[in-house]
């Protein structure tokens, strides 16, 4: 089942073209991958999903229904929701507190969303560190918390991004648990992400964009092999290169 | 087993307190009365601020626009119509939450953020003060004088200040407990996220736009109730004490001062600044502007040493202390 579609999506700034005529579809309890160099358009596109940005062309499905045109609250409440590349706790409040914010979005009694804040922070590993403000927290603990908030909103499908960049290798593999943890309570997850070993191990299918537009999409080994996404990377004069030397 | 503790000293100093300024004006003479009526005037007026800039962190500047539109909105009412001034109060209330919201939309919906909304405030408090000015010098140029009914808790008048410092007392609770009641709950809590992250609030759920206008319809209701206590405890307005600059600006100080963002900070930073001003109006009265300089160094102080006031400064500390423990 295609829980979310995107269609034809274009976003211009002025005379650039952030994304161009895109087009992919998540299915129910999958880890789409997206990848793209630097700038290829990846953030540009959760915004437009999320109702951050107004698309220039194109339209976006969730569960069959069109929400292109919705604010981010309302697309969150419908079951999809993000996390943000740089994490934006709220910095004067508790740990809990932030928790608690996604929680209230189902739960209006306090005292339940309290409760459903703290269980899932047990599940993030962020408990013994509820009391502290989000300001105090580490690089690595407020992606989990970024993480713990969206959770709370008790979403269908969640789109990540990349929350695994910048943390140290122990850290990472806990971050690669938990969205595999997540998969597993049928959360579909749609994954923006530079570290290889995460995207790789973690995609059920790879979408690869370049400039704005989508250049590849397959399984992960196929994407890896594919010379378009090398050109991409590092560039045309490398496989030119390489092809020589061969 | 702490938090039964502390909740059990909380309602206790609570109680203690209630209890001691309910019983406090029969030890007191007529000014001191008027000074503590003051102080819990302008603790009310700061809190009805606090719940839009300090907890949704709208920082208004011009708060002024919904207390004079109460003071004026009462007292027209009165002379005219012959509406009883407890009702003219809650009409006042009406009449700032209707400007709140009018006001708000405007600026919500265009995305007025920090100094533009506050700008914004300040605009449309001026831009009331000056169509006040012009029609009242036409109709009312001594200020427009309320009725004489002599003691009459009907009308909302007293010869004595024992009546408006009881009034003013329940009003500053109400305010204070209302306070409290939203700072718990979820309403509070997307206040609270508001203030810290506009997108990341959006992103998981918090309708800003609807949430932003409820924070200014509590504090544009609050605060224009406000201003009819303040014509009923005069009897007279003008334009200049109701819709004035200097107006917005005992509002907000308050706050300020004591820690916009928590329930008593209004209270700390409301008590400071009346005692200061008398204090020097009465040491240092034979220099006029003394008092202003006196509030401009202790506002230039706490904005530089305690960002977030007195009780916010408190609050860090005691976190800092508890992590030590």
């Amino acid at each position: 089942m295609v829980l979310l579609e995107v269609k034809g999506l274009t976003k211009t700034f002025g005379g650039l073209t952030a994304v161009n005529d895109l087009s992919f579809e998540l299915k129910k309890g999958e880890i789409l991958g997206i990848i793209g160099p630097n700038g290829a358009g990846k953030t540009t596109l959760f915004n437009l999903i999320t109702g951050f940005y107004h698309p220039s062309a194109g339209t976006v499905f969730f569960k069959g229904e069109k929400i292109t045109g919705l604010r981010p609250y309302q697309i969150c409440k419908q079951g999809l929701a993000r996390t943000f590349q740089i994490a934006q706790p709220f910095a004067n409040l508790t740990v809990l507190e932030n928790v608690k914010i996604g929680a209230y979005s189902r739960i209006p009694s306090n005292k339940e969303a309290t409760q459903e804040a703290l269980r899932i922070l047990e599940t993030v590993g962020l408990h013994g560190k509820r009391d502290d403000l989000a300001s105090a927290l580490p690089v690595g603990h407020r992606k989990s918390l970024e993480l713990a908030k969206v959770l709370a909103t008790r979403p269908e499908v969640i789109l990540l991004d990349e929350v695994v960049a910048g943390l140290n290798s122990k850290e990472a593999d806990d971050m690669i648990n938990h969205i595999n943890k997540i998969r597993k309570q049928g959360i579909t997850i749609l994954l923006i992400e530079h570290v290889m070993k995460a995207i790789m191990s973690l995609s059920n299918r790879i979408v690869v964009i370049h400039y704005g537009r989508k250049i590849v999409e397959g399984l992960p080994e196929e994407v890896s092999k594919d010379t378009k996404v090398i050109e991409a990377y590092l560039g045309e004069e490398y496989i030119l290169a390489k092809n020589r030397r061969a | 087993m702490r938090n039964n503790t502390e909740k059990t000293i909380q309602i206790l100093v609570t109680i203690a307190s209630v209890v001691f300024l309910l019983i406090l004006p029969r030890f007191i003479g007529g000014y001191f009365l008027h000074l503590i009526t003051m102080i819990f005037f302008f603790t009310y007026l700061g809190t009805a601020w606090n719940i839009l800039g300090g907890y949704a962190g709208q920082f208004s500047f011009g708060h002024a626009a919904f207390f004079g539109m109460g003071a004026f909105t009462s007292t027209l009412l009165q002379i005219h119509l012959g509406v009883n001034p407890w009702i003219g109060m809650f009409l006042a209330g009406i009449a700032g939450l209707l400007l709140g919201l009018f006001i708000g939309s405007l600026s919500f919906r265009y995305g007025l953020r920090g100094p533009y909304f506050a700008l914004a405030m300040l605009a449309l408090a001026e831009m009331l003060r000056l169509v006040a000015v012009e029609w009242m010098a036409v109709k009312y140029p001594l200020g427009i004088t309320i009725p004489l009914k002599g003691d009459s808790l009907l009308y909302f008048q007293f010869t004595k200040k024992m009546p408006y410092y009881y009034i003013m007392f329940a009003m500053m609770v109400i305010s204070l407990y209302l306070t409290r009641l939203i700072e718990n709950r979820r309403i509070g809590s997307y206040f609270k996220a508001i203030r810290e992250n506009e997108n990341a609030a959006d992103a998981i759920g918090v309708n800003v736009f609807k949430y932003k206008l409820i924070a200014m319809a509590i504090s544009a209701f609050l605060t224009a109730a406000g201003g009819t206590f303040y014509a009923q405890y005069y009897l007279t307005i003008e334009e200049e004490s109701s819709f004035g600059t200097s107006v917005s600006i005992e509002v907000l100080l308050g706050p300020i001062i004591g820690g916009a963002g928590t329930v008593f900070g209004p209270m700390v930073g409301a008590a400071i600044l009346e005692i200061l001003s008398e204090g020097t109006r009465n040491f240092l009265g034979g220099y006029s502007g003394v008092h202003l300089m006196v509030y401009g160094a202790i506002l230039v102080v706490v904005i530089i040493f305690l960002p977030n006031g007195i009780l916010g400064g408190l609050q860090t500390a005691f976190r800092k202390l508890s992590k030590v423990w």
